[in-house]
């Protein structure tokens, strides 16, 4: 007679200031704040009669400006379910997976779950670099919600699965970064909580241990819990979720099995590129990118190809990193741009624009679908800003007389080559 | 398992006064067990000196103190012999005085854990005023060996000690929940700190006797609860004549307060402490 409903949000909607998301502030800054105002209101103003001006940037300047990271979301999960959260950066993922694990509160609508959470928003949380693995492994469990008891039950497993042995009474700050990502997903792996919240944790570790995670989670939601997991990895999203959830600024744009909605998202990728918005991306509190833009698209299979990309700051600040990630269809990743300079950092001097002219001598890729990130280090923000811009690559049809496999079975990359026989 | 026997959830908006959530406090106990355990486990990694840290911070005070109090400014000392006098007041102060400002930066410290998992807040701040015990405890074999040397026997007062002890972790508790949840906003809180203790160490009998202070001010002295801690631990371990009654009275009171206020105001912010941190 009980109803077999897991997770059950209505209405959910969760509002930030914009200050609120500058994180924490000094009294100083709140009183040049202040004193500040006034000039960055006569530098908008100025920016705006010289035509470059656009309101939605004005709108994030000012101070009294919120955004609804989540906006209204109603859904229900029923147990058992495995459902993927696809979007894009700032749609609300992440804010979604905050507010069902807890962390922080609605500032409207409600939810209701039935089991316990155990959530994985990031792996090794808590994870101490001067204890053991073995302290470790208690200490993370402990985090995680597990009863000491449990993890006595577990923790031959958990060892066994990140394949530490040897290494157990040894601190964890002298672990390899692959070694130390495997122990935090297995001591995470083993949590026994009917609902299990996954957020992008698949994004580290090398492949083969990759493998094994998807297996992992893919065994959970066989054995009948409810996985919420949120991806960008659109084929592990078509792999492990029968349903998605496709957020959009903060509403759910799609919900539905899980392969139309990953097609769907895809095609939305597409259809509000940059380009065609035209408007400057906020990437942090002082930097945007004006525009991001590839020559010819679409472009033949082989050919040469131009990406332009132009940044602006409104302080000088330091870019350690900054690199164009390249993903296919199902969100694995192809290739990297990466445009460091060899002799340290690039800087913005935090009055005009700076560009970027990336010159590619073949994309010999075969044809479909390719989705361009945007991988920023800076002053301002480190983060990766998902799926900007897509990429339509046709096949070279004056290639070879005769007549093509279709292109998922001629792999990745087009080579170059001749046949003699 | 039968599906009804599944725990329900209900997230909904932070509105009105809320329970202190003590309950779940309790559910989450080895937790803080864990947090405690880390802190102590974590503190003296890499030190060559390692847990004499404990000994050698009070001791070196002690000598500082009877040095200049005692030997040079000649600071009555109630009868007592000055360097146990003011090593028996340091005890509970390094205590107070560790948790405070441990507490304090808590909640800022352990900001990876507050924006990415789900716990009670109040353990943070509760275990870091718990993890200053095992300091307490091994500074005390010390007190212990001076009042051996110094012939001094315990009465039974030395009973009351653990109440003492629990009245230093209260205040520091207290205020500690104040500053902590104050220093996720203002981070100038962190560098307010020093300073206070610092100020608060001059407001405490620790290098003086509370008898300096004239009788019609004493009520007004308690206020400051480390007072009424202070005197109360000479009485209980050095066997000075009458108990501070007054002081002790107005001292409890004061801690009850500030841990009360502490405890409300830490719970009314805890809800955006994730989105600001």
């Amino acid at each position: 007679m009980s109803s077999d409903v897991a997770i059950r949000c209505e209405g959910l909607s969760k509002r930030y200031r914009i200050g609120q998301q500058e994180r924490y502030k000094a009294l100083r800054d709140v009183l040049t704040d202040a004193a500040a105002a006034p000039f960055r209101r006569l530098r908008s103003a100025i920016s705006n009669s010289n035509g470059n001006g656009n309101s939605q940037f004005e709108i994030h300047n000012s101070k009294s400006a919120t955004i609804w990271a989540l906006d209204d979301v109603s859904f229900e999960i029923t147990q058992g379910e495995v459902v993927g959260v696809i979007g894009r950066n700032g749609a609300g993922k992440s804010t979604l997976l905050k507010i069902l694990s807890r962390i922080t509160k609605p500032t409207k609508g409600s939810a209701e779950i039935h089991g316990r959470v155990g959530s994985l928003l990031e792996v090794g949380t808590g994870f101490h670099p001067e204890l053991t693995g073995r302290e470790n492994i208690y200490l993370n469990g402990a985090i995680l919600g597990m009863r000491k008891a449990e993890i006595d039950l577990k923790f031959d497993e958990i060892v066994a699965f990140a394949e530490v042995e040897k290494f157990i009474d040894t601190p964890v700050k002298r672990y390899s970064s692959g070694m130390h990502v495997r122990l935090a997903f297995a001591v995470a792996a083993h949590m026994e909580t009917e609902i299990l919240l996954v957020d992008e944790v698949l994004a580290v570790g090398d492949a083969q241990f990759q493998k094994k995670c998807l297996g992992k989670i893919g065994d959970v939601a066989r054995r009948g819990r409810t996985v919420l997991f949120v991806s960008h990895d659109m084929s592990a999203v078509q792999l492990l979720c029968s349903h998605a959830i496709r957020l959009g600024s903060g509403r759910i744009v799609g919900h539905g099995p899980a392969r139309e909605q990953v097609e769907d998202y895809l095609k939305v990728v597409k259809n509000i590129s940059l380009i065609e918005r035209n408007q400057p991306l906020k990437l942090g509190p002082n930097s945007q990118l004006n525009s991001f833009e590839i020559y010819p698209n679409p472009t033949i299979s082989g050919a040469p190809l131009r990406f332009l990309m132009e940044l602006e700051s409104s302080v000088p600040m330091r870019i350690n990193e900054l690199a164009v990630l390249i993903h296919d269809s199902l969100g694995r990743r192809i290739s990297i741009l990466d445009l460091r300079s060899a002799d340290g950092c690039h800087r913005t001097d935090g009055l005009g624009s700076m560009s970027f002219e990336v010159e590619v001598a073949s994309f010999p890729m075969v044809e479909g679908e390719y989705y361009l990130s945007l991988w920023v280090d800076s002053d301002d923000v480190i983060a990766e800003f998902r799926d900007l811009l897509s990429l339509t690559v046709i096949d070279d049809a004056e290639r070879r007389e005769i007549v093509t496999y279709p292109p998922h079975a001629r792999g990745s990359v087009e080579l170059d080559y001749r046949v003699r026989v | 398992m039968p599906e009804d026997a599944l725990p329900v959830f209900f997230i909904k908006p932070e509105q009105g006064l809320t329970s202190l959530g003590l309950r779940e406090l309790w559910e989450y106990r080895e937790l803080l067990y864990f947090f405690v355990w880390r802190d102590i486990k974590v503190r003296y990694k890499q030190t060559v000196l390692g847990a004499a840290w404990a000994i050698i911070q009070p001791v070196f005070m002690m000598v500082v103190f009877s040095l200049f109090f005692g030997r040079l400014a000649r600071v009555p000392s109630d009868g007592i012999p000055y360097p146990i006098f003011v090593y028996c007041a340091l005890l509970p102060w390094q205590l107070f005085a560790h948790a405070l400002s441990e507490s304090s930066n808590s909640l800022v410290t352990n900001e990876r854990l507050i924006t990415k998992v789900y716990f009670p807040r109040l353990l943070v701040p509760l275990s870091s005023v718990l993890g200053g015990l095992v300091d307490f405890a091994i500074a005390f074999v010390i007190l212990l060996l001076m009042m051996a040397w110094y012939g001094i026997r315990p009465t039974w007062a030395i009973a009351a000690l653990p109440g003492f002890t629990l009245l230093a972790m209260a205040s520091a508790l207290g205020v500690g929940l104040w500053l902590s949840a104050l220093n996720v906003r203002y981070r100038d809180v962190r560098y307010t700190i020093g300073f206070l203790i610092q100020f608060w160490l001059l407001a405490t009998p620790v290098a003086y006797p509370s008898s300096l202070i004239p009788g019609r001010w004493q009520a007004l002295y308690g206020l400051n609860p480390m007072a009424g801690v202070v005197e109360g631990f000479r009485w209980a371990l050095l066997g000075k004549s009458e108990p501070p009654g007054a002081l002790l009275a107005v001292s409890g009171v004061a801690v009850i307060l500030i841990l009360i206020g502490g405890l409300y105001y830490f719970r009314r912010m805890e809800a955006e402490f994730a989105d600001v941190v």
